[in-house]
């Protein structure tokens, strides 16, 4: 099943994307510092950069849990005079079999809280998600500097 | 990175020093609910000031920290959340139901103190 929520077309993104291998627990401590080291340096006031970290954190820990391993990319995202933050995590993992579901709040196979994706989804401006059973799930997030 | 565990009295606290994988939170979890017996003790205060995001694993494992330490028949209080930290949970609707929390280690403290009073009742089997 394939799902598309949002997407701003004639985007374009500067700078070299920064890819970070999630494969344990400490892969995600790794990948939400960088996070909010890169939102800083863009100039992210420190509550919204602490937002993009815990936002990393939760897309990282989706594949640790269900794809054991994949990437977090950071990217510079530019539109015109506004600047952002483009957050995608990928894995070639089992895939979600019903993304609507998982973008439900409760909603959890692993028995966590359910609350990564629609956490994610309401915190970031732009959501993208893209998930085939057994073929891996890619989630693509941006936030904009206000 | 092993969350250092101090006795003071009747109370342990547990500062948080730098970001903590999802194993070293279980871990945490795991030596408060062992040594709050071992050491008798009445209060559990949980320093996370260090920690600048509180993510909805991080959430969880407090939670349930805190719930485990009450069924060993002691209190927990979680102190230090920054107003960052406070602002990232609430936007992602994380919460820390049914945990006490306080502003920092000395209200904490202050806290622990007047619940351990409550729930004094004169002649207590349990001594320290």
């Amino acid at each position: 099943m394939m799902s598309k929520q949002s997407g701003q077309p004639g985007r374009t993104q500067v700078g070299g994307p920064v890819r970070i291998s999630i494969r344990s627990d400490s892969d995600i401590v790794v990948a939400r510092g960088k996070g909010r080291q890169l939102a800083a340096d863009l100039g992210f006031q420190s509550t919204e950069s602490i937002l993009i970290a815990t936002v990393i954190s939760e897309l990282a820990r989706n594949i640790v849990r269900y794809a054991k391993a994949g990437d977090i990319i950071l990217e510079v995202a530019v539109n015109g005079a506004a600047s952002g933050i483009v957050v995608t995590a990928r894995d070639d993992g089992p895939g979600i079999w019903n993304v609507e579901q998982a973008l439900q709040v409760g909603y959890s196979t692993s028995g966590g809280l359910g609350l990564g994706l629609p956490g994610v989804r309401r915190l970031m401006d732009e959501f993208e998600i893209v998930s085939k059973a057994g073929e891996g799930t890619i989630v693509k997030t941006t936030k904009w500097k206000r | 990175m092993e969350v250092p565990i101090l006795k003071q009295q009747h109370f342990l606290i547990a500062t948080v020093q730098a970001a903590l994988t999802d194993e070293d939170l279980l871990k945490l979890r795991d030596a408060l609910v062992t040594r709050v017996g071992k050491a008798r003790s009445r209060g559990v205060i949980v320093d996370v000031t260090a920690l600048d995001v509180m993510d909805s694993f991080a959430s969880r494992t407090l939670r349930d920290l805190a719930h485990m330490i009450r069924l060993r028949g002691a209190e927990t209080v979680i102190v230090g959340i920054q107003p960052e930290v406070a602002f990232a949970m609430v936007q992602m609707g994380l919460n820390l139901e049914g945990v006490a929390t306080a502003l920092d280690l000395e209200e904490g403290l202050a806290y622990l103190d007047h619940r351990v009073k409550l729930t004094d009742f004169g002649d207590r089997s349990r001594r320290r």
